[in-house]
């Protein structure tokens, strides 16, 4: 046989050896095994809280139980002003979330860009993270006063700084490998930062991002509980009327829907992104 | 198509331009400051002819990177002259691939640092990858792929930066021995047909003596040149023929002695 011939077979057939096709399970049986233990863990708390219901630890109007909450939920989400507060929420929170997502950015690209930047503001970007937003609305709300600036103000406090912590570890953990690699291909400054160094950090960037949202959405609900805005209809200000109101079915629905919404924004945005950063570079368990 | 490079006994007689396309003479490299620092290269002088297969062996400490480095222009010498004469593409133990870039998107990254329209990438990446047998596998990322075909993408992406001179820094140390012995063959051939000039950091002394036109020796702590060996075996050649076991035996004496020279 000739030579050539020779090494062609050979690198086919380890090329066969390495790459074995592996099995997948079928679409429905994935589907049944990343939701049967939701539903337990859910009727799980179900089943206690009625239990609890039952033992008439509380009365009845202050302590509901889930079927008179779900009715009122289902109520509820026929009418316009919970959609209309529903979008009212989601405006703030997309502003919020996305002022931070260019502030935290920004921050933390110069952090890691600047030896300088980084010894005056490192450490304080941590701090910001392990401060609790609702500290700030008292400064806030006497320096904007009851204004969405005032309630914008602290959900970037709030999310920014994760943000930027996402962006920080994420860089500073790219193997320097990576650099010698895009330096050796001739890519220098811009060129090194958009096609090494910033895909590389992705994996920390998105669980920043991740962060961040569960942040903003945090002080959005504390904000809307003391920032209350004349006129203007949101989940916060539902939840405290229906307080006001020793209204417990629809404190308690205002509740499962600001629950609802964060795990939906979480799981359709956030978690499906890591999912696809992560799955991409072959990292992660198949998690549903 | 043959296989059979010219031995270097023909080519006295049958001589062909000499160009040199790599040459150091007297580079030194410090790390760090000049009074603490490690001095990592020492006087080294080494000069490198255009189409040679150079292999550069040494135990730990020999400064092997160091030198790739510099020839690659990422470094510079603490002092000596360096000079190089054409495009040079570095390739790592780990293929260095990125992981988040399938095969092909990984060598269209060289084509667009190498300023190649966007239009024309992806065929480009397609031809350097059919080179190194791996068309089937285009669209699979780095980690559905094995180390041994990781490394032919890596030397994919390597000759889609137009390098003339390829720097490689212990490429197939990770592999095992069977797919080290087949790409041994690979890159026999691909830099015959390319007509590369090639610099193969290992530490294995019997593929450098299957692989090298001549064996450069390097001492340790600091690194220094100590020794060349020519390997005037014809090619193809074949990693157990006793020819390759011969100059390996030498050079692997001549090894030991520099390893035990450490021990007082």
């Amino acid at each position: 046989m000739h030579a050539e011939q020779i090494i062609d077979d050979e690198l086919a057939g380890l090329d066969r050896l390495d790459t074995a096709d592996e099995q997948r399970s079928s679409f429905a049986f994935r589907v049944w095994s990343a939701l049967w233990p939701k539903m337990a863990a859910i009727g799980l708390v179900l089943a206690i809280w009625q239990f609890v219901v039952w033992r008439e630890w509380k009365k009845i109007y202050v302590l509901p139980s889930p079927a008179m909450v779900w009715e009122r939920l289902v109520d509820d989400i026929g009418t316009v002003e919970l959609w209309k507060a529903v979008a009212a929420t989601m405006r703030r929170a997309v502003l919020g979330f996305v002022i931070s997502v260019v502030i935290g950015g920004t921050v933390g690209l110069a952090v890691t860009a600047s030896r300088r930047v980084r010894v005056a503001i490192g450490s304080l970007i941590t701090g910001l993270q392990t401060m609790p937003s609702i500290a700030w609305f008292p400064l806030a709300i006497l320096l904007f006063g009851l204004t969405e600036t005032a309630i914008s103000f602290v959900v970037v406090l709030g999310a920014a700084p994760s943000i930027a912590n996402g962006v920080i570890g994420g860089i500073d953990s790219v193997p320097p490998l990576l650099r010698r690699v895009g330096r050796s291909m001739g890519a220098r400054s811009v060129a090194l930062y958009r096609d090494f160094v910033v895909p590389a950090a992705m994996p920390s960037v998105v669980s920043g991002l991740k962060q961040g949202w569960a942040f903003a959405w945090r002080s959005l609900m504390a904000g809307e509980l003391l920032v209350v805005i004349p006129g203007t209809q949101t989940i916060g200000t539902r939840l405290q009327f229906a307080r006001e109101l020793s209204d417990a079915e629809g404190v308690i629905a205002s509740m499962a829907i600001i629950l609802v919404i964060g795990i939906l924004v979480d799981s359709l945005v956030f978690s499906r992104l890591e999912r696809h950063v992560l799955r991409r570079r072959g990292l992660g368990a198949d998690r549903a | 198509m043959t296989l059979v490079h010219e031995p270097t006994a023909e080519a006295a007689t049958n001589p062909r331009p000499i160009e040199t396309v790599v040459e150091l003479s007297n580079v030194s490299k410090r790390h760090g400051s000049a009074r603490s620092g490690v001095v990592a290269l020492d006087g080294v002088s080494l000069t490198v002819q255009r189409g040679e297969f150079v292999c550069l062996v040494g135990a730990s400490g020999c400064g092997k990177t160091t030198l790739l480095s510099l020839i690659a222009g990422l470094d510079q010498p603490t002092s000596g002259e360096l000079r190089v004469a054409g495009r040079t593409a570095l390739m790592f133990q780990e293929s260095a691939l990125l992981p988040w870039r399938t095969a092909v998107q990984n060598v269209e990254l060289a084509l667009k640092l190498g300023g190649v329209p966007r239009r024309q990438r992806r065929s480009e990446a397609l031809e350097f990858l059919r080179l190194v047998h791996l068309s089937d596998f285009a669209d699979k990322s780095p980690h559905e792929l094995s180390g041994g075909m990781r490394q032919r993408v890596a030397l994919a992406r390597a000759l889609a930066q137009r390098a003339d001179i390829l720097l490689m820094d212990e490429p197939f140390g990770a592999l095992d021995a069977i797919t080290r012995d087949v790409l041994h063959d690979e890159l026999e051939r691909v830099v015959h047909e390319r007509k590369l000039t090639v610099l193969f950091v290992t530490h294995n002394v019997r593929e450098a003596s299957r692989l090298g036109d001549r064996i450069v020796l390097l001492s340790s702590h600091p690194g220094r040149v100590v020794a060349g060996f020519d390997v005037p075996v014809p090619r193809p050649r074949r990693i157990e023929s006793p020819e390759v076991s011969a100059i390996a035996a030498t050079v692997t004496e001549r090894l030991r002695e520099e390893v035990r020279r450490h021990a007082r």
